[in-house]
């Protein structure tokens, strides 16, 4: 007998008792589901991280303030800007690893262009920040340096910001916007960088603090919320951070022993450790979801066992016209293979509805991948054969005879 | 004039079961041959081995002493594997209670033996269709055994055990669960099988149908009494009462 036989034999037994064999396989379809979810939740955050990841660019590092004492009293870290435009400059001349940098403060506001308006991030900047981040324009141009030095009134858009203020086939370049009332001319729009970071404007930083946040209480002329800074190569990233901080703290004066006011991170390093840990909370998700693959694959035996009870004449039969033990061991086997396939299938399928419904009404993005699929299958084949197996067994272990004495 | 090799021969055959510390000799020291073409009725009261010793000449048992030997082999000495290939392509079994699959059709019980031959599924309908032809059910081909009286039962059930042209048919009490009259027809069919040159065995309680072969061997518990071959030509099938 073949295995093609085997599984003809198999699938004409399962059609017999079509809700038997659903109710059998529903284990493996609930585990295999579970899985296939699991892991399409988890590889579409993953893939949200590497796109944050990508879009910060490669070797950025970035400086926040840190703690501020006042009186002794430790404040919140950011409630005091400590960093400043020429931290920014001595930071590019002073360190020789450091490629780019630029300070950057941000807000919220509309912007209107005509009867279109939007709220978006308005970053105040200076060319150096699309240095850092690598983020080429889609047309136009960066601010200039008269631009820059004289607070102009321009702005660069972020494709998302572009394309909810524009019309398709509308031309951005030359057309005015206003921001706080303030008409300021589009100079240029960037290209895409992924749906969290189109969602923005640029005006150079002088015309951010003079124009908009000049009153601000906070602001002293000099400030900047944060720096970027990119570091030339990979291997260098940790030597940079550490100059960047000594020189940072001797020109904040931060006494020895007290806590820097400024952070230095590497937040493409923060998100791949996050993206660790997501991969390590799917593993543990897809670990419970295989609890129930387990018991899919008890259930399975379970009925097989009784299957083989109920079936022993046929067995008996089957063997005294010529059927030997492994052609029965393989009949059996091939049936608990085809519950499990057909379990497994089913759960791909109602994993990939699962998660594209999850992926809509949470608005998170999934990824199916034929990775997970194909491992939810070969799970639910090893399933069917370790479970399989012992009734299989059992049953070509019968003796003819006797097998064919029983009513 | 040499004898051609028997198909079956069994010497000094004993089969004895052991359950619970209890030996049961079911049959004891029995040795006869059976020739190629030749149709024989075993008769003897019940519990005198009969199904016993056909269990052995159809390799489903071994003996506890003794020696099986089909066309000169000694089954005892070939593996579970081989022995389920020969009941595959050299026995033909027919139970008394037909022994159909519940869920398959006619021609589909017809056709399975044929599945542990190795036969293509196309050529094995084919083959079972002639089968079903041979003994007067093709028309019934389709119906599942629920659905088919005793006697069709056992007609399908002959037309498995054939379809493979087997070297032997053993029937166990064949006609036990048949009225007399279906009874005679399925001993008609056998009769008429043998006529071709079919070698059958045939187990059976009723001494009308023994007389009918033209050899009887006789058990009584488990020892062979008697081994009779009346010259007597087979019955034509108006003869059957
Ligand atoms: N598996 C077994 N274990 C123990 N004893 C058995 C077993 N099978 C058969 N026997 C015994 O062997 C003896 C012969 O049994 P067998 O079935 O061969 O008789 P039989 O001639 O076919 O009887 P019947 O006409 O009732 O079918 C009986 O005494 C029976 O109890
Ligand atoms: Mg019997």
């Amino acid at each position: 007998m073949t295995m093609f036989q085997g599984f003809q034999i198999a699938l004409h037994a399962l059609r017999l008792n079509p809700l038997r064999s659903f109710l059998t396989m529903l284990g493996i379809v609930i585990g295999v589901a579970s899985i296939v979810t699991v892991f399409a939740i988890g590889s579409g955050a993953q893939l949200r991280l590497q796109e944050q990841i990508r879009s910060i660019g490669a070797n950025v590092l970035m400086i926040t303030p840190g703690a501020v004492y006042q009186g002794g009293v430790r404040l919140k870290d950011g409630s005091k800007l400590t960093m400043t435009e020429s931290d920014v400059q001595a930071i590019l001349e002073q360190i020789p690893e450091i490629q780019a940098a630029a300070g950057s403060i941000a807000g919220t506001a509309q912007i209107i262009h005509e009867s279109k308006n939007w709220n978006t991030t308005i970053n105040g900047t200076t060319t150096g920040h699309f240095m850092v981040r690598d983020w080429q324009l889609a047309t136009g141009r960066y601010f200039s340096g008269t631009e820059e030095a004289s607070a102009g009134k321009v702005v660069i858009l972020g494709s998302t910001v572009a394309r909810e203020l524009f019309a398709p086939g509308d031309d951005p370049i030359g057309a005015q916007i206003r921001i706080m009332k303030v008409p300021l001319e589009v100079v240029g729009v960037l290209d895409r960088k992924g749906p969290a970071q189109d969602d923005v404007a640029f005006v150079p930083l002088s015309t951010a603090k003079l124009r908009f946040l000049g009153s601000a209480s906070n602001i002293n002329r000099d400030s900047v919320a944060y720096i970027i800074a990119k570091v030339a190569a990979d291997g260098q990233m940790a030597g940079a951070r550490s100059e960047i901080e000594s020189l940072l703290r001797q020109r904040h004066r931060v006494p020895a022993g007290q806590e820097d006011d400024f952070k230095v991170q590497d937040p493409a390093a923060a998100m791949e450790a996050q993206q660790g840990a997501i991969r390590t909370v799917a593993l543990l998700l897809v670990a419970i979801a295989s609890v129930s693959l387990l018991v899919g694959g008890i259930s399975i035996m379970n009925v097989m066992i009784v299957s083989v009870t109920e079936r022993t004449r046929e067995i008996g039969i089957r063997r005294a016209l010529g059927g030997r033990m492994r052609d029965i061991r393989l009949q059996f086997l091939c049936e608990a293979l085809v519950l499990c396939l057909l379990g497994g299938a089913i759960g791909v399928a109602g994993g990939i509805t699962l998660s594209m419904t999850v992926a809509r009404m949470a608005g998170w993005i999934t990824s199916i991948d034929g990775e997970a699929i194909g491992l939810a299958l070969v799970f639910s084949i090893a399933t069917g054969l370790i479970f399989g197996f012992y009734p299989a067994h059992k049953a070509s272990r019968l003796s003819p005879i006797e097998a064919l004495k029983t009513e | 004039m040499s004898a051609p090799l028997p198909l079956i021969s069994l010497r000094s055959v004993s089969r004895t079961y052991r359950t619970d510390g209890v030996a049961v000799t079911a049959v004891r020291n029995v040795s006869f041959d059976i020739a190629q073409g030749e149709i024989v009725a075993v008769m003897g009261p019940s519990g005198s081995g009969k199904s016993t010793l056909m269990n052995m000449i159809g390799l489903l048992d071994l003996p506890s002493e003794g020696a099986v030997h089909l066309e000169g082999a000694n089954v005892a000495e070939l593996s579970e594997d081989r022995r389920s290939s020969l009941r595959a392509r050299s026995i033909g079994f027919v139970f008394q209670s037909y022994n159909l699959l519940a869920r398959h059709n006619a021609i589909e019980n017809v056709a399975l033996p044929l599945v542990y031959c190795g036969v293509g599924r196309k050529a094995r309908l084919a083959r079972a269709e002639a089968s079903l032809e041979a003994v007067g059910m093709l028309h019934r081909a389709h119906h599942f055994p629920r659905q088919l009286s005793g006697g069709e039962q056992q007609r399908v059930a002959i037309a498995r055990a054939l379809i493979a042209s087997p070297l032997i048919v053993l029937a166990d009490e064949p006609t036990g669960a048949l009225d007399s009259r279906t009874g005679a027809e399925i001993l008609a069919l056998f009769a008429a099988l043998n006529r071709t040159g079919q070698t059958i065995v045939m187990i059976t309680h009723d001494p009308g149908i023994a007389t009918q072969c033209r050899r009887t061997i006789r058990l009584h518990d488990g020892e062979l009494v008697s081994d009779e071959t009346t010259a007597g030509l087979l019955p034509k099938r108006s003869a059957v009462s």
